[in-house]
This record gives structure tokens, sequence and C-alpha cells, in this order.
């Protein structure tokens, strides 16, 4: 009765697991097509793709626009983020630290096409529109409340008696909160800054609208890619997106583990 | 080793004046009007019930609170407006308050690191703050991994690593077990004595106060009611409030007639009196010593005029001598201490509690005494 029950539980987890990774496996496959067409199954085996990927300038660019736009957000969004979030903890007020902390929050609730069209609108006027400045101001509004969320969290559980005491043994705020309180709420702060640079890397709602054809970031090349012609190109840069995302993760679990340990 | 100070002079305690100080939080009067002096080198104990204002009282010194009126000096300076980092004096929390992301070594050289102590000299006064506290060996544990009496010896280290002239411990037993307790009391005392420093120590264990302080300044409701050793408030406690936190005692009321000097109070029908008068207005108590009252059998013989009958509800053996619980006829009760060689009673017996008119203290029933004392 009991492997019985056993059986059936590892059957149906694994059922979930396959419908949860097999859509993004099914890329992988499909990165490696030989002709230019996204059909399943693919045909035969060529790596002319991922050439495609590295060689035409309209992919790597986006690409590398991408990954420099999702750094500063992740950098600017980190640091005032987390000086927000320090701020709001610490405020003696608590209905307005709430309502700060819900304004804070808005841009995670509101809907993305919203949030783009009224930043498409004040783009136009200020010519923001295709600018570097542009896309790192409109990710971070999207970036700090994922910031906010996780530094919060970690100073939820942070013992403000440890800066009395760093006080007591001569440190002056700023040197508590350096030698203290800033080691302790560390591991909140990096899960906030992945979780900034992921949000502006595959960002597309307000990337598709503040785009033009001097500044586009890989999810917008995706996707007008696609719907121009089928291009396995993007089976390819999925492919290298998944495996280099789940390297990053695996690294951060064999690091906290160790952590952890030591 | 009588100091671990940088130089090799002995370590020279601070005196702390605390001058008519209040404390307000809101409508809420947290401290009102203290005075506290502090002698330099003195082990200070603050002792009082819970919400007495015995840590508004150290954090005010420590620079932790700002007072609302009053004046605080330290060592002849006052320190009214001085941060707390800037006032160099140790700090030990009842709560440990080590840095949990650093090892005991690194912990303990914390302040040393803030005051920019080189290597080398820092890691030597490390290892002479960790030697005083009998910890040692563990410099390169961290604070997850130590037990709560090993983590308050190394929060001790930290707070006289820099060899301050004040050191000021709020509770620092208070999360640890009776046995570790007394022993960490030797501990202190003896640090107390090799370094010189003044301590000031928070408790609301009386017993813990007899034994570490050389006084102890008794607060209650935001007030010090009495300050002084700890045979002073046992054997002349200015307000009833004191007499029953020191100690055990015995308190007599009833109606109250005075003449000349002598006051007479009415206890269950039976009168007791004292050749003493207490000057004012206030409705006198009589206030007795376990070991000044004795018990005989009704109606034998015994000296003089205050006897009040009664029967005994608690016998204790001691071994050094027998503790009875006695309740009167007003249905109060007598805690009666008597020595080795006297008559043994037993649950139920009926005795008369006798004192000497000399033995019995006079206070004022303020009713502030039994107010805090739940
Ligand atoms: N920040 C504050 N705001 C309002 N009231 C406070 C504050 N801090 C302390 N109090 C009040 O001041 C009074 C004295 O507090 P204090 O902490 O000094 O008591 P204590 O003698 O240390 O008691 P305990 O033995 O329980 O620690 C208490 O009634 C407490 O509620
Ligand atoms: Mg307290």
């Amino acid at each position: 009765m009991q492997i019985h029950t056993r059986i059936v539980l590892g059957l149906v987890c694994m059922l979930v697991a396959v419908w949860l990774v097999a859509p993004t496996l099914v890329v992988i496959p499909m990165s490696f097509n030989e002709n230019k067409s996204l059909a399943f199954p693919p045909v035969g085996f060529s790596w002319q793709w991922y050439e495609n990927f590295l060689t035409n300038p309209e992919w790597s660019s986006s690409f590398f626009n991408s990954l420099k736009v999702a750094s500063l957000v992740a950098v600017v969004a980190t640091v005032l983020g987390t000086l927000a979030a320090f701020g709001l903890d610490r405020m003696r007020n608590v209905t307005t630290s709430g309502f700060l902390r819900m304004l804070l929050i808005t841009p995670m609730v509101v809907p993305g096409v919203v949030l783009a069209i009224g930043i498409y609108a004040v783009y136009l006027d200020t010519r923001l529109v295709g600018t570097l400045t542009g896309f790192v101001l409109a990710h971070t509004i999207l970036a700090i409340p994922f910031v906010l969320i996780a530094v919060s969290a970690s100073l939820e559980v942070f013992d403000k008696r440890l800066e009395t005491a760093a006080a007591s043994c001569g440190a002056g705020r700023l040197t508590a909160f350096r030698t203290v309180t800033l080691p302790l709420i560390l591991p909140g702060i990096l899960s906030g800054l992945l979780f900034a640079f992921v949000t502006s890397f595959d960002e597309i709602i307000v990337a598709l609208f503040i785009s033009n054809p001097y500044l586009k970031t890989l999810p917008v090349q995706i996707f007008t890619s696609i719907t121009r012609d089928a291009d396995p190109t993007v089976a390819a840069v999925g492919t290298i997106l998944f495996l280099a995302t789940s390297f990053i993760i695996a690294g951060g679990l064999l690091l906290g583990n160790r952590q952890r340990k030591g | 080793m009588t100091s671990i100070s940088a130089t090799g002079a002995p370590a020279r305690g601070a005196a702390i004046d605390i001058v008519s100080a209040s404390k307000r939080y809101g409508g809420f009067v947290a401290l009102d009007n203290v005075s506290l002096h502090i002698e330099a080198g003195e082990f200070m104990t603050l002792l009082g019930p819970s919400g007495s204002g015995k840590t508004t009282t150290l954090n005010v010194v420590a620079g932790f609170t700002e007072v609302t009126s009053g004046n605080l000096d330290v060592g002849g300076a006052s320190m009214v407006g001085t941060p707390a980092h800037k006032r160099n004096i140790g700090v030990v929390f009842q709560h440990y308050a080590l840095f949990p992301h650093m090892n005991v070594g690194r912990n303990v050289a914390y302040p040393l690191t803030l005051r920019g102590i080189g290597r080398a000299e820092r890691e030597k006064r490390v290892a002479r703050a960790l030697d005083m506290v009998k910890m040692a060996d563990f410099a390169h544990r961290y604070p997850s991994e130590l037990s709560g009496g090993q983590q308050q010896r190394v929060a001790l280290a930290r707070a006289i690593v820099f060899d301050p002239p004040i050191l000021l411990m709020d509770e620092p037993l208070g999360a640890l077990d009776k046995k570790l307790r007394e022993w960490l009391q030797l501990e202190i005392k003896r640090i107390h004595r090799e370094l010189g420093t003044t301590f000031v120590y928070v408790t609301h264990d009386q017993e813990e106060a007899l034994v570490l302080s050389d006084r102890i300044a008794v607060f209650n409701q935001g007030k010090i009611e009495q300050i002084g050793t700890g045979r002073q408030l046992y054997d002349e406690p200015a307000t009833l409030f004191v007499g029953k936190f020191i100690g055990d005692s015995t308190v007599l009321r009833g109606d109250v007639r005075t003449s000349g000097e002598e006051t007479a109070i009415a206890v269950a029908g039976e009168t007791v009196v004292t050749r003493k008068r207490l000057p004012g207005t206030m409705k006198p108590v009589m206030l007795l010593r376990p070991e000044k009252l004795s018990l005989t059998r009704p109606g034998q013989a015994a000296n003089g005029r205050n006897r009040l009958p009664g029967q005994i509800t608690e016998a204790i053996y001691l071994g050094s001598g027998s503790k009875y619980e006695v309740r009167l006829r007003d249905g109060s009760t007598a805690i009666v201490r008597s020595p080795l060689e006297a008559e043994i009673f037993a649950i139920g017996d009926a005795v008369s509690l006798t004192f000497a008119e000399t033995d019995a203290k006079l206070l004022a029933d303020d009713g502030r005494a039994d107010l805090t004392l739940t």
C-alpha cells in the first residue's frame, strides 16, 4: 500500500515536471533544424542558426543591448530599492510607510500595457524612445518592486538591536550599516539584484513600445523576427538563454549550500 | 593581571552623575526626576520590578535614549547630546547581541577595529579579553555554535576589550539557568575586581543584586526609592516597598494609636507597640525581618510586650535553621526564621509570635508597595 502510493505520487510529480519544462525543452531540438522552419519535429542537424546568432549584427547587437540595459537596471534598481526598503523599514509612521510601500510596488501590479502606453507617451515628448537612458529608466521602475520586496523580507528578520550593539562598540550609523546591517541583509540584496536583472532582460511589453531601429533589446528582436519569418535562430537564442540561466541558478544553489556548511 | 589597557596602566573607572533625569514617552513618565551618583570603580546595581525604569536609566547612560529633562555627567563631563558611539561605554545586553556573521574573535575585535588599532595589538587584546572570560579556545567558533552562557561571556569580552571606563549590563544573566547564573555572577564579580571599571548592572533579582553589588538603587514606578548597600537596604529600608522587595518580611497593619513617642498598632485584637513615631501624617505599618521574630507555644512565658497568636501553615527545614509561615488572626502571613537550636514546630501548631520593640521598623503605608509587586 505504502509503496503503491509512492509510485503514484512519483508518476504524478514526473508528469507535472514534464509539463512544466517540456515547452522549454522543445526549443533545443528545433534550434538544430536544417530547414528554415520552426516545424516540430525538426529535420536533420546543423549549427547554422547558432552561427547566424553570432554573426548577424541584428541578433548580436540586440543581445548586447539587453545585457547592457539589464546590468545597468540591476545596479540602479538594487541601490534605489535597497535604500527605499531601509528607509521604509525605519519609518516611525506605519501608515505613511505602508502607503509609500504600496506606491512603489504598483508597477508590478499595474497591467504592463497600461504602463507601456504611459511611458511611451512621455518618452515621445522627451525624445527618450530608442535610447539607453529611456530603457534603463523604464525597466528600473519595473524592477524596483522586486528589490524592495526581497530586501524588505531580509530586513524583517534582521535584528535591529545588533545596530545598537554596534553603536555601543563605537560604530556610527553609517559604519554600523556597512559592517553589520549590510552583510546580514546581503542575501536579500543579491536576490533582489538577480530579480532586477531578469526582469529587465526578458521584459517585452514596454520594450516593444520604446524600441526603434537604432536600439532594440533581445526580446523585441525575437518577437519581430518570429512574426516576420519563421527563423529558427529564435530557437538557438532560446537554447543559449536556457542553458545560461540553468548554469547561473545551479551555481547560485551550489554557492548557497557551501555557505551554509562553511 | 589587573588591566587590559594598551598602556599597561591599570584601567580606571569613571564616575557617573545622573541629575534630576526625567524621561517621558508621550504622557507616560518612564523616569521621574531620578538622581543617582555612582562612584568611579563602583559596582552599582539598579534593582526593581518590571517596568520600573531600570533599562531606561541604563539606556540614558549608554546614549541609546535621550532624557526629556535633566543632566548626565560621566567622568565630570556632560554627556547630554553625545551619541552612543562616541561615549566609549561598554554594554552587555540580555539578548547577547553578538554579530552572527563574525566569529568570536572578530566579534571581540570589532570595537578595536573601529578604533583603528593595529593588527598585532588587536590580537593581543582580543586574546587577553577572551582569556579573562575563559573563552580563549572558542575564538574561531561562530555565535550560533555557542551556548547561551558562552555567548554572554563573549559579549562581555567584546564590551571590555576596548577598556571602557564604564560597563553597563542589562539583565545579562536573565536568560540563563540558575546554576550557570550563580557561577557567572562570581565571574562578573572577579572581572570587576580585576578591571576597576565602573559597573552598572540591571536586574530584577534581589539575590543577584545582593551577591554582586557595592550599592543598590531600588527602582519603583520610574523613581528611585532608596540607594544603599545591601545591608542598609535590608536593615534600614526607607520605604515599605524596599522593605518588601529586599529579603523576606512580615508587614503588620491595623488601627494606629500614637501617644508621645510611642506607636501602637492593633492587629487582630492584639496590640503591638514600638517606641518610634513616623513624622508627617502617613499611616504607619510595622515591618519585621524573619530572624527578628520568634515563636513560642501559646501561654509560654516570653519577654517583651509584643505577642501575636497564630498558626503554622508551612514549615521548611533549611539545614541552618527552619523557616515558618504563620497565619495571623487577621489573615495575613508572617515569615519566621528560627535558628537550629530553637524549638521545632509542625504545620497546624498554634503559636505565639513575639518580637522586641526595637526590632520593628515603622514605615509609611504609602500604597506604592503592592501595586507593582505582581
Ligand atoms: N519606547 C518607549 N515608548 C513608550 N514607553 C516606553 C518605551 N520604552 C520604555 N517604555 C516604558 O517605560 C517604562 C520603563 O521601562 P524600562 O524598560 O525602563 O523598564 P525596566 O525596569 O527595564 O523593566 P524590565 O525589568 O521589564 O526590563 C515601562 O513602563 C515601559 O513600558
Ligand atoms: Mg529592562
